[in-house]
């Protein structure tokens, strides 16, 4: 009954994410898709919806500079211990993209509330910021439940696609994600789920009673790619640092609309793992 | 020699959060996980550290709601939060510099910070740079609000203190103004004024802030400090300056 799925090269994998796709990303410590992130750049789509699950950073940056991107939802974008995202502060300004500003919880309720294929669902909190004034898929009621009052109800977000990196994947599109549960919400969420992945899991993660709480099943899985250090210049877990070297020279050039097309350039466009 | 004001912020934040028994710091936070791995090191036997983009500091294994869930339950008790601006009604903007949509500075955004403002027990707002530019008399958008609306539901009511690298403040619930608590050595009182963008009330005089005791030194020099070396390794050597050698 396992069907075998095919190890696609990287340009292969973002074939079918269509302009205007809703696209939902993990945060940059959780394994961010950046080799898939350069391949949709190559590809050149437009008019992204890129939702943060629940906040992101270096891939959201790379697709906004590259003019891949019509809306950001996130709790948070920005660069870490590197400082602001230089591009999504420029289009920002200028008013080139649209953000639906988000705070955590409500991104996970959110995502949670697709996963259910419910409508919506009450979060704690928020109220009082200004938040909800900005977000109309949000709406504060009088609790009908509980112990009443106002609560905050978000809106269900139902990507198209989720993208994620993972330590492992096995032949039969099983991934398994570990600790990092935020992804198993991302791909219950979505309509389809394009993963990446360190190293091939020699046999069915399922069928290995360690493995299995921690994989995300097959039937959740659109396509998946095999890209060593896949979340290259961002680390991952504890299988590599973070390029810090690379990304002190990105925040550095990427000030300027010339000195991220220069990067594109040497990094992107011309990066060693396109097909 | 350790930076000691780095040290003496560390030891006022963990004061701060002595009742405290769970206490969570944001991502790129050195100062203010020092002060939690403090507090853990003076009680080890009641007090938990959660150190987001940690993975040793992290004990939640249903991913990055978890936690968030746990807050809306009333299990945490303290979050260290800091601002892009803070007004003196103890409102903080994460968002950005000048009118919302199109911020002329764009900050990053609120994360969690809107829903953790009444979840948690104790909210402790700590920025390092204490200027006009970061306390204004209004921020230009309320990502985590200083007072809860009438009516709502909350675990905490928002902000209890403001530290930064010139002084010590305490928000008054009831006056919903900051008063200020100590100053740090090296400042004086009409510095704090000149560099405060809002209203705050004050004696003529402030006691200064004190600096480590001997306890919490040999905490923050030896467990506190190899604690922390997994985090911020770049901090740590920075603030703990030679003193391997002693």
């Amino acid at each position: 009954m396992s069907k075998e799925f095919p190890l696609l090269d990287i340009d292969a994998l973002v074939a079918e994410v269509e302009d205007g796709a809703k696209v939902v990303m993990p945060p940059d410590y959780t394994g961010a898709p950046m080799a898939t992130v350069r391949a949709l750049v190559r590809k050149g789509v437009r008019n992204l919806h890129l939702v943060g699950a629940p906040q992101f950073g270096l891939p959201a940056e790379i697709l906004i500079g590259a003019g891949c991107v019509d809306t950001v939802e996130t709790a948070g974008l920005g660069l870490g211990e590197f400082g602001l995202a230089p591009r999504f502060r420029d289009a920002v300004a200028q008013g080139k993209i649209h953000v639906k500003d988000a705070t955590c919880p409500a991104v996970h309720a959110g995502l949670q509330a697709a996963e259910k294929g419910v409508p919506f669902m009450p979060v704690r909190g928020i109220i009082g910021s200004d938040l909800p004034r900005y977000r109309n898929d949000w709406m504060v009621i009088d609790s009908p439940l509980g112990d009443g009052g106002p609560i905050l109800l978000v809106q269900a977000i139902e990507p198209d696609v989720a993208i994620a990196h993972v330590p492992y994947a096995d032949r039969y599109g099983n991934a398994w994600v570990g600790l990092r549960r935020e992804i198993m919400t991302m791909a219950h969420a979505s309509k389809r789920t394009l993963i990446t992945f360190e190293k091939l899991y020699d046999g069915n993660l399922l069928e290995s009673a360690e493995m299995a709480p921690g994989t995300l099943p097959s039937h959740y899985v659109t396509a998946i790619s095999r890209q060593e250090k896949g979340c290259w210049p961002l680390g991952f877990l504890d299988w590599y640092e973070t390029d810090v070297a690379h990304m002190e020279r990105y925040a550095e050039i990427a000030r300027t609309e010339e000195g991220f097309a220069r990067y594109l350039d040497e990094h992107v466009l011309n990066a060693a793992e396109a097909a | 020699m350790p930076d000691e004001r780095n040290l003496m912020l560390a030891a006022l934040l963990a004061r701060l959060a002595d009742d405290c028994r769970h206490v969570v710091v944001g991502a790129n936070s050195p100062i203010p996980a020092c002060a939690a791995l403090l507090a853990e090191a003076k009680a080890p036997d009641r007090f938990l550290v959660t150190i987001l983009g940690s993975q040793k500091y992290m004990q939640f294994t249903e991913g990055g709601r978890e936690l968030f869930d746990y807050a809306a339950q009333g299990r945490m008790d303290a979050f260290f939060l800091g601002g892009g601006q803070i007004d003196g009604q103890a409102n903080v903007n994460l968002v950005g510099i000048g009118d919302y949509p199109n911020s002329k500075l764009r900050l990053p955004g609120s994360y969690g910070s809107a829903f953790m403002a009444f979840m948690v027990k104790k909210v402790i707002l700590f920025r390092e740079e204490h200027s006009p530019r970061v306390l204004v008399p209004k921020v230009d958008f309320i990502s985590a609000p200083g007072s809860p609306p009438d009516g709502i539901f909350t675990r905490g009511q928002g902000p209890s203190d403001l530290v930064t690298g010139m002084c010590h403040m305490v928000f008054d619930r009831e006056r919903k103004r900051f008063r200020l608590a100590s100053i740090h050595p090296g400042h004086t009182l009409d510095e704090v004024i000149a560099q405060t963008g809002f209203d705050f009330d004050h004696d003529d005089t402030a006691p200064q802030t004190p600096g480590p005791t001997d306890e919490e030194r040999g905490l923050l020099t030896g467990p506190v400090r190899e604690a922390l070396a997994g985090v911020y390794p770049r901090f740590v050597a920075k603030t703990f300056a030679q003193t391997a050698a002693a």
